[in-house]
């Protein structure tokens, strides 16, 4: 960390110009970028605004088709990966790159290890992870395997190996996306003592509240452009919205602090229905093992009736995966029943399940929900196909048929049918699912994160499709890692914590506050 | 969507073609190294191939057993599954085959006995190619390791048996089958007579179509390439992943095992150790530089096949072993150019659709 005399108003980072094509795609058009050293810069955009391309490009992963790009004054454009780490940029990706089966110490270091007589001193390694880890605040054990660690402090691994590496700019993409709120507000307490040792940051992230909470300064891009560029103190919510999507965005009280959902709140709440009411689906006493053969579900119990959206709140990793994957049959039920519209579907596989009247938006769209290099017409029948064969063969013309019908009422961008759903952005690649989840007849919907890592425009049509849905007397379980979301949607919250439920509450008794005591296990009380 | 489909037909053409040419060129090199004229060595090549009616009757046998063995394997690598054992699983065929042709009576006309040996043949091949799939599904056992243990295994087994009980004294085939004969193409066109050409080329050519519809628009196929591409989201799809392996692995071997009918039936009428040939092998290059599509299998293995005549042709300016480096070059050309031309087509493309 030396500190780098660069007089002041002298960016550290300085992007004009930026283009940036793939395919027929203009990811980056003219986009701009501007940091000023020793700040905390929040890009925000929906999802294609063209906000990781503009990273990638920064990281020398790739090369800008025409713009330049300074970093501390010093014309970059067009580097390598190599020359970015040289140069102080590291970036924290998403997904975590780290190998589950080292211990802390031997991540960080990986690549530049400490080498003692031609063998690597596992020892110093230790320690000067140690020395980084007291000097920044970011705490870790360096002894544990990786594998062993939370996702919290999986990312706090990630974090160390860049600072490890010199990084001075650190690159993070969606770094909330995985954690629970007090790993949150540590994150930020490590952020701000970064920024104020000299450090510069930019935070990639969809999440107003976030923005607001931390950042300085703010970037808005969209359709692959800069749109503005805003100080956080004179700036609210609703003008950062509005300038992501271009147009007003309705945001209620509770959410101008945080994720955005519609206000209209139709459906009756409060009125927890009693499990012998004719239930849409009923679950007795799951037990469910993970991929580790731990007890991940616990002897969960519930119904839910329909024209009720039932919410789970909770820290990801509490069971609530495993707990959907079971109820859509993609994992084991070692013990306990589900019943689909009093139908027994215990030991039902997938396709059976759907028959039942089961439909399934999964948490994670790119490993599960849809086939990547399929078009967005064959996307729209997986897990369909049975129901699309003509002769014994796939009936192309009423899959062709489905698919306009389905762009048209899910309003699909760019609304070609033929199109790889790789091609698509991720707001509409989540309502090609959704489309495919709901457009068709079911009783019950298990929706899990059905809003990560969409934008704002998307967040809304989604959350509006699940009250219709509500409205026309479906049930759905709703898993969200929003917490807002949980509250604005459902009728009722359960929070699981531990393979369990330990609270359920009428929503309209829920605050954050007491749920947030419940996922966090400090206060612990049976389900109700 | 036009432009989709004409894009799509581009990304599939040019990568095998600009490989060609890179093979042309290092060809070029090569023929020079050896003191010889490069336009001399390749017109006598085209000559001994394509210019004569013996030499293509040949490139056609030839292609045909390398459409089915490309087939087979294009069809696993579809479903995500590297099968290796197309060798062992076409001996397997044409060793079942000969057997019920061995077992049949020479009065059986071709018209049953012909089905038989086809059937025995897919048998012979599938049953060779489900044991891996079955592995795999069970154990977890990797299909590449199987398969290449398999081929040891099984050809080692056949060897033995034929030594043992089936061979005709001092030599390493079996006698001549008494039924099932595929009629050869000289016996319509008179000018192949002397070529080993036979009319299993017709069965290779509705194997690729069937491939084709099966994978592209039959309800199994759109499964398959699913499971191919996402295990995971297939799953999800309500697709059994391990049904879907077990049952690749076993279509692919028995694609490749009727590949063994060309030699069996169409050309020598016996089972022999070694007539295989390294078909099956070269069968993944047929896989590879085809693209596995069907159609691009069928011209990638009329391509091999001239490849491997033309190589017996220019014999006498170059040794034959050159035109094998050659193919090795064409598939390491092809393996390099697929995504470095799509990147230059992809960029070729932007200023118009921009």
């Amino acid at each position: 960390m030396t500190a780098s005399s660069v007089p002041t108003g002298n960016p550290a980072i300085r992007m004009t110009g930026i283009e940036k094509a793939f395919g027929s795609v203009r990811a980056n058009r003219g986009a701009s970028l501007e940091v000023q050293q020793g700040e905390i810069h929040a890009l925000v955009g929906e999802n294609g605004a063209g906000k990781s391309t503009l990273m990638k490009i920064l990281g020398g992963l790739q090369p800008p088709d025409a713009g330049t790009m300074e970093v501390n004054g010093k014309d970059v454009t067009g580097w390598s990966t190599s020359d970015a780490i040289r140069a102080g940029i590291g970036v924290v990706h998403q997904h975590f790159m780290l190998v589950p089966t080292l211990t802390v110490a031997e991540n960080i270091v990986l690549g530049m290890e400490p080498v003692k007589g031609g063998r690597f001193d596992y020892r110093k390694a230790v320690d000067e992870v140690k020395t980084l880890s007291h000097n920044t605040g970011l705490e870790v054990s360096p002894d544990r395997k990786v594998a062993d660690l939370s996702v919290g402090e999986a990312q706090r691994v990630e974090i160390l190996k860049t600072l490890f590496r010199g990084a001075k700019i650190l690159v993070l993409d969606e770094p909330t996306a995985v954690l629970s709120p007090p790993e949150v507000r540590d994150l930020w307490t490590v952020l701000r003592g970064l920024r104020d040792a000299g450090g510069t940051i930019i935070l990639i992230t969809h999440r107003l509240d976030e923005v607001i909470d931390i950042s300085d300064t703010i970037t808005v891009m969209r359709a692959g452009q800069t749109v503005t560029r805003l100080k956080t103190t004179e700036t609210t919510p609703s003008e950062i919205a509005k300038a992501m999507v271009g147009r007003d965005v309705a945001l209620t009280s509770r959410d101008e602090a945080g994720i955005l959902t519609t206000p209209a709140h139709g459906g009756a709440i409060g009125q927890p229905p009693r499990d012998d009411e004719a239930s849409a689906i009923n679950v007795t006493n799951l037990c469910v093992l993970g991929s580790r053969k731990t007890i991940e579900v616990d002897g969960v119990s519930f119904s839910i009736r329909a024209g009720e959206i039932l919410g789970i709140a909770g820290v990801e990793g509490n069971g609530q995966t495993e707990l959907i994957e079971a109820l859509a049959g993609l994992r084991r039920i070692e013990s306990g029943s589900v019943r689909i519209d009093g139908k027994d579907v215990t030991f039902r596989n997938v396709g059976e399940r759907r028959t039942a009247g089961l439909s399934h938006i999964p948490e994670d769209r790119h490993r599960r929900g849809l086939i990547l290099d399929y078009s967005v017409a064959d996307n729209l029948v997986l897990g369909l196909q049975a129901d699309f064969v003509d002769k014994g063969l796939l009936d192309t013309d009423r899959i062709n048929a489905n698919a306009e019908a389905q762009i048209k009422a899910f309003d699909i961008r760019p609304p070609v049918a033929g199109m790889p759903a790789r091609n698509l952005s991720g707001g509409n690649q989540q309502k090609v699912v959704v489309a495919r989840e709901m457009g068709g007849a079911f009783t019950v919907l298990l929706a899990s994160q059905p809003t990560r890592g969409v934008d704002v425009g998307a967040i809304e049509f989604i959350h509006s499709r699940l009250r219709e849905a509500r409205a026309a007397g479906k049930a759905i379980l709703l898993v969200s890692a929003e917490l807002n979301e949980v509250l604005a949607l459902a009728d009722r919250v359960a929070v699981m914590y531990r393979g369990k439920f330990v609270a359920v509450v009428p929503a309209s008794e829920a605050s954050e506050e007491s749920l947030g005591e419940y996922m966090t296990g400090t206060r612990k009380e049976s389900a109700a | 969507m036009n432009t989709r489909t004409k894009e799509q037909l581009e990304e599939a053409l040019f990568p095998p073609l600009v490989a060609l040419l890179v093979a042309l060129i290092f060809g070029d090199l090569l023929i020079m190294s050896y003191g010889q004229s490069p336009a001399m060595v390749y017109k006598l090549l085209l000559q001994g191939t394509w210019g004569n009616a013996y030499g293509f009757g040949q490139v056609l046998y030839k292609s045909t057993t390398l459409a089915f063995t490309g087939l087979a394997v294009s069809l696993g690598i579809r479903a995500g599954l590297f099968n290796v054992g197309a060798e062992s699983q076409l001996a397997a065929g044409g060793f079942l085959a000969a057997l019920v042709g061995l077992g049949l009576s020479p009065a059986v006309p071709g018209i049953i006995a012909v089905p038989l040996c086809m059937i025995a043949a897919a048998a012979g091949g599938g049953i060779v190619g489900a044991i891996p799939g079955w592995l795999k599904v069970r154990f977890g056992a990797h299909e590449v390791i199987v398969t290449i243990m398999l081929n040891f295994i099984v050809l080692a087994l056949l060897n033995y048996i034929v030594a043992a009980h089936l061979h005709v004294p001092e030599t390493l085939h079996t006698p001549e089958i008494h039924a099932g004969s595929v009629a050869t193409l000289a016996s319509i066109i008179p000018a192949f007579h002397g070529s080993a050409a036979n009319f299993t080329i017709l069965f290779a050519l509705i194997a690729a179509s069937v491939v084709g519809i099966y994978l592209f628009r039959s309800r199994r196929g759109f499964e398959l390439r699913a499971v191919g591409l996402q295990p995971d989201a297939a799953e999800y799809g309500g697709v059994s992943v391990g049904g879907v392996w077990l049952r690749a692995m076993t279509i692919s071997g028995a694609i490749a095992g009727l590949g063994g009918i060309n030699y069996v039936l169409g050309y020598k009428h016996y089972y022999e150790e070694g007539f295989t040939g390294g078909a099956g092998f070269l069968g993944i290059a047929v896989a590879l530089v085809g693209r596995n599509h069907p159609l691009g299998v069928v011209l990638a293995a009329l391509f091999f096949a001239t490849l491997s005549q033309g190589g017996l042709a220019i014999h006498a300016f170059v040794p034959k072993q050159m035109v094998e480096v050659l193919q090795g070059v064409v598939i390491l050309a092809v393996a390099m150019s697929v995504p470095e031309v799509r990147a230059v087509l992809r960029r070729a493309r932007k200023p118009v659709t921009a």
